[in-house]
């Protein structure tokens, strides 16, 4: 049974034209009742959308009302900047979540796009920032610089670090916004393409494929370790935080900024995929993901559809870098260390895959966890005989929680939603969901 | 006593190559040079030190060298020569038959201060007496030392020592340095040509460290080649040498002014700014390098700073003044023929360098090897991914590790070490495939899910138990050093075990599944479980126990790469991928695939290293990325099984 087919059990049905093939993993959420309801708007048809649209709405008014830009002093400038970064990571986890969760690509790469991203937007941060540096200290010499002189200084400051002065080739567009964020978009895109191109072309598939993208990412991690890469080696880019050209505009404010800025592309892109997952596209891409072969003999182009998820994905996940390096301020290469790509296919799990809303509720859920154990402030367990530090033992405990929604909750923490909305998964006795098995069928799960 | 009277002999040779004089005793010769010892000048010092030689006086070593290291004194009172030792009371003497004579006041000797020229004079005088020392050891120390510091003053003394050498590894020694210093500093240039060239495609360091300073060259620049000079080549600006490079040559020699350099202009024209402008430029527009020169030749013109060369004046001063490369070495005939001469060593010391290359290659292919084997296993006979084997990697040498604390002897530690590597292993194999895995065989990808969280959880635990800073785990004794064949051939012990025991998995596993009735049922189950099952076999049990052996084995490989690598809880980690690229590219399923990856993964890598070799983590990434390119030409590895592609 697939999910196509389940199309007919609809109560009350289309009235005509082709079947509104839907089902994101968004509606696997919504009652059957409300499809009957008509006319029928984008956000009615797909509550979660709606809801998911309405909290963040909501809550980044509270973090705004309660931030210390306009004057209440509830939550610090640094928690703020936390925040965004978390949307900013609910960000990538929606880019994870249509590659692996929808299209079935458990790809290990896509935090190594998200780098890209950061160290494309460093680039021109770090360049921009230094000049007015330069500038300011070259402007008491009696003799106006030149040009020269100035790239000059900007490039001694930048790679002195790594013992070099010569402007790498790689920094040739580092003076232009513009261009800089054209290459936020192209650079990931392209290695994506390329990389997606030549795997997928080569119907290379499952674990191979994740462990060919682990590769990459490891191969690029290594390749900017090195001082020779251009993009200062393991010193990595810094000082991203200040906004060249504003820095008479405080830190509070700025953070404010990019929480907004991070904010409306979570809900932009949320909507985005939303709409594009409940059309056609993506019926095409849930079907590659349960059976790859019958969707190619049905006469679609797999390799193109995956290609243009994979490709489209990293591109958000550059994008996604480009917001959030300027928060965190800095990016050095262990950043897109294969761990990172793996923590991001962790917090998908836990969420739920198959359903956007079960993304951005891991990313959330456990990057905050996260940060509260890691910080210290989770509360020690005294055994007698040796007390649980959490800051040690949280990655043991993610990791065995991670065993754990494999082995017994695949839906993660949207089988709560579920549950909450009575849907069960019918008991196949122990026989697998599906053709690719971590799927969810949604329709057939309410049954 | 053969050996004095042999060199008893050699001495007299020696006075007969150098000064025929009568033998005569120390004392006679101190006598009848007094003055000369006395007052020692370079000129006058030659026959006494020939006198000397020719005694055969067994003090006349002593004497010289006490004379050389001012420790040598003249009683003021009957002018008697004597070899001084600091003493409470002054000095103690020694007089020149070498018997004690009692102490004295500083203030009754006269000390000898010789200066550094007839030092020098001595020292060479005393190569020759240490070169023909009865005492073996002393003549080896002596070559050493000429070995080390080579002056065209040991050559005489050593020739003359070489004939009456009565040891033969010694007599080579000396022959062989004899070759080495003629071609250095032989007057006769065909004496030097056939030294150079008797020593045909040798490639002894020695020979080299000989040979390169005759082609050493320095620049020069001028109209026409120095007088006299042995050209090497004449360098073309802008090609073998760049025309800033050449220029200074030029600048150096006093052929031309010296070219402005930026900062020098920007000095000199911020010392001349006047009422807002410099040369008539205002100084708002010196942003430009075109507005700088120009105010700068106003400045010229105005007489203001000096003249600067620009650059017609060098491209003329360039064109004018060829740069030329001369040796060091004035005769050409030498310098061609040691140019032949490192020309043939190069080649062989290439075809060397390939061989080591090649020894290290396959130590890493070995090394890599061994940390695929297991799962050569787990994956590529069973299929099941297994993320969390970099840990049991770690878990072995964490084992050798805690081994080594309670047992002291390394040997016998290393030996309790591998089985027990392999137990814990092996336990922790069968519990992960128990507990997690054999719920997910028909899931790879949440397999691989899974172990990345049991891969996550144990190395944090590592971290927990054994902290992060880098653990020892030593290697016993016997496997410190390396096996050396010459200075460019050598590989160390350790890695050569590893080579071994790499090769004793591959005969295991080989037996394991060709010749056990384990490996029988095990190729039974994976080929088809349920046909298995109905032949009595129990695949529940095979899979476990398979799983069990392939994480032992990594358990073991683990000991084995703790031995050279830094144990940390990262040790794991850090293989993992390149073990899963080893399996892929050999091909799943196939030992002898798994073999082949490892050898072309270690070549690869090692071969990109040579190329690069300031750089092991770009070898890493180049590696990578021609394996993600490999599998596009080959999916299903360098040994494909039929029927069986990647992804399935």
């Amino acid at each position: 049974m697939t999910a196509l087919s389940s199309v007919d059990k609809y109560p009350g049905g289309e009235p005509s034209g082709p079947p509104p093939v839907r089902g994101s993993g968004g509606e696997g959420a919504e009652p059957p009742g409300s499809a009957a309801l008509a006319p029928r708007s984008f956000l009615a048809r797909n509550p979660s959308v709606f809801w998911f649209l309405a909290i963040l709405i909501g809550f980044t008014a509270l973090v705004t009302v309660l931030s210390p830009a306009l004057g209440a002093e509830v939550i610090s400038t640094s928690f703020i900047k936390t925040l965004g970064k978390t949307l900013c990571l609910c960000l990538v986890a929606l880019a994870m979540d249509v590659v692996w969760g929808y299209t079935g690509i458990l790809s290990l790469g896509h935090m190594a796009f998200f780098a890209l991203g950061g160290y494309m937007i460093g680039q021109w941060l770090m360049y921009a920032r230094t000049e007015e540096i330069v500038l300011t200290s070259l402007a008491g010499t009696p003799i106006p610089p030149t040009a020269a002189e100035v790239a000059q200084g900007v490039a001694t400051q930048i790679f002195g670090v790594v013992g070099s002065s010569e402007m790498p080739a790689i920094w040739s567009f580092a003076h232009s916004l513009p261009a800089q964020l054209a290459l936020v978009v192209l650079v990931p895109g392209l290695l994506a393409f390329l990389f997606g191109w030549l795997a997928f072309r080569s119907r290379v598939t499952g674990v191979y494929l994740s462990i060919l993208t682990q590769a990459m990412t490891l191969a690029l991690s290594l390749y900017l370790f090195q001082n020779d890469s251009g993009l200062r080696g393991n010193n990595g880019l810094s000082g991203l935080q200040n906004l060249p050209g504003a820095a008479q505009i405080g830190q509070d404010r700025l953070s404010l900024w990019f929480f907004w800025a991070s904010a409306a592309a979570l809900a932009l892109t949320y909507l985005l995929l939303a709409w594009a997952l409940s059309g056609k596209f993506g019926s095409v891409l849930r079907a590659i993901r349960d059976d790859e072969a019958r969707v190619r003999f049905l006469g679609y182009p797999v390799e193109a559809y995956k290609i243009f998820v994979f490709t489209g994905t990293a591109v958000l996940c550059g994008l996604a870098g480009a917001l959030y390096y300027p928060q965190a301020g800095i990016i050095n290469p262990a950043e897109l260390a294969p761990i990172a790509s793996i923590y991001l296919a962790v917090w998908v799990a836990i969420g739920g895959r198959g359903r956007l809303y079960g993304a951005v509720l891991g990313a959330v859920f456990v990057s905050l966890l996260s940060s509260w154990f890691t910080g210290g402030r989770a509360p020690s367990i005294p055994l007698g005989f040796y007390t649980v530090n959490w800051v040690d033992w949280w990655q043991v405990l993610l990791g065995l929680a991670f065993v754990l929604v494999t082995l017994f909750a695949p839906k993660g923490l949207g089988g709560l939603v579920d549950m909450a909305q009575k849907i069960r998964t019918p008991d196949r006795k122990g026989a697998p969901l599906g053709p690719d098995d971590g799927a969810l069928q949604e329709r057939e799960a309410q049954e | 006593m053969r050996l004095t009277l042999l060199s008893l002999c050699a001495a007299l040779c020696l006075c007969l190559a150098l000064a025929p004089a009568r033998a005569e005793s120390l004392a006679q010769i101190a006598a009848a040079h007094a003055a000369a010892i006395e007052k020692p000048s370079r000129t006058t010092i030659g026959p006494v030190i020939d006198a000397l030689a020719a005694s055969g006086d067994p003090m006349a070593a002593p004497f010289l060298q006490a004379w050389g290291s001012k420790g040598l004194g003249r009683r003021k009172s009957d002018g008697a020569f004597f070899l001084l030792a600091p003493d409470p009371a002054g000095y103690a003497l020694t007089d020149l038959t070498g018997a004690p004579a009692g102490t004295s006041a500083t203030s009754e000797i006269t000390e000898l201060k010789p200066n550094a020229g007839v030092r020098g004079l001595i020292a060479s005088a005393l190569v020759a007496f240490t070169l023909s020392d009865p005492d073996p050891a002393r003549r080896a120390a002596a070559l050493e030392s000429i070995a080390a510091d080579p002056k065209a003053e040991s050559l005489d003394p050593l020739r003359a020592a070489v004939e009456t050498e009565p040891d033969p590894v010694l007599k080579a020694r000396k022959l062989r340095l004899e070759r080495l210093l003629t071609l250095r500093f032989d007057p006769d240039s065909a004496a030097r040509v056939a030294a150079i060239e008797g020593f045909g495609a040798d490639a002894g360091l020695d020979l080299r460290a000989a040979l390169s300073p005759l082609v050493a060259t320095k620049r020069a620049a001028g109209p026409i080649p120095p007088e006299g000079a042995n050209v090497a080549r004449t360098l073309t600006p802008g090609g073998d040498i760049s025309e800033a490079e050449a220029y200074a040559v030029l600048v150096d020699a006093g052929l031309a002014p010296a070219r402005l350099r930026p900062e020098d202009q920007k000095t000199a024209l911020a010392a001349h700014i006047a009422e807002g402008k410099v040369g008539g430029v205002p100084v708002a527009d010196l942003s430009s390098q075109a507005a700088r020169d120009r105010a700068y030749t106003a400045l010229e013109q105005a007489g203001t700073v000096p003249t600067a060369a620009t650059d017609d004046e060098v491209t003329a001063a360039l064109a004018a003044n060829p740069v030329y490369e001369i040796y060091a070495e004035p005769d050409p005939a030498v310098t061609a023929a040691a140019t032949r001469a490192l020309h043939e060593i190069g080649l062989k010391v290439g075809a060397m360098q390939a061989v080591d290359l090649g020894l290290d290659a396959l130590s890493l292919a070995s090394i890599y090897f061994l940390a695929a084997i297991g799962l050569a296993i787990t994956f590529g006979v069973m299929g099941v991914i297994n993320m969390a084997h970099g840990e049991f990697i770690t878990m072995g040498a964490y084992t050798g590790y805690v081994v080594q604390l309670w047992v002291p002897d390394l040997t016998l530690s290393i030996l309790i070490a591998l089985p027990l590597a392999f137990a814990l292993t092996f336990g922790a194999g069968v519990a992960i495939e128990r507990l997690v895995i054999r719920h997910l065989y028909k899931r790879p990808l949440e397999t691989l899910l899974a172990t990345f969280g049991i891969s996550i959880a144990l190395q944090q635990i590592f971290k927990n138990i054994f902290g992060t800073q880098a653990r020892p785990l030593t290697a016993p004794a016997w496997l410190d050093g390396a096996w050396v064949v010459n200075d460019v051939i050598g590989i160390s012990y350790i890695r050569i075990a590893i080579f071994v025991l790499a090769l004793l998995f591959l005969g295991f596993f080989l037996w394991l599944m060709k010749r056990t009735r384990l490996g029988l049922e095990v190729r039974a189950v994976t080929q088809n479980p349920a046909m298995a099952a109905s032949m009595g076999i129990n695949p529940d049990r095979i899979n476990m126990l398979t799983f069990g052996i392939g994480s032992g084995i990594a358990g073991i490989a683990g000991v084995a790469i703790g031995l050279f690598a830094k144990v940390t809880s990262e040790l794991g980690s850090d293989y993992i991928v390149q073990s899963f690229m080893t399996v892929v590219v050999g091909g799943v399923g196939n030992i002898w695939g798994t073999l082949a990856g490892a050898t072309m993964i270690g070549t690869l890598q090692k071969l990109i290293e040579f190329l690069n070799p300031s750089n092991t983590l770009a070898a890493q990434t180049y590696m990578i990325l021609f394996i993600i390119l490999f599998i596009q030409v080959r999916p299903r590895g360098i040994i494909a099984l039929k029927g069986r592609a990647a992804g399935d």
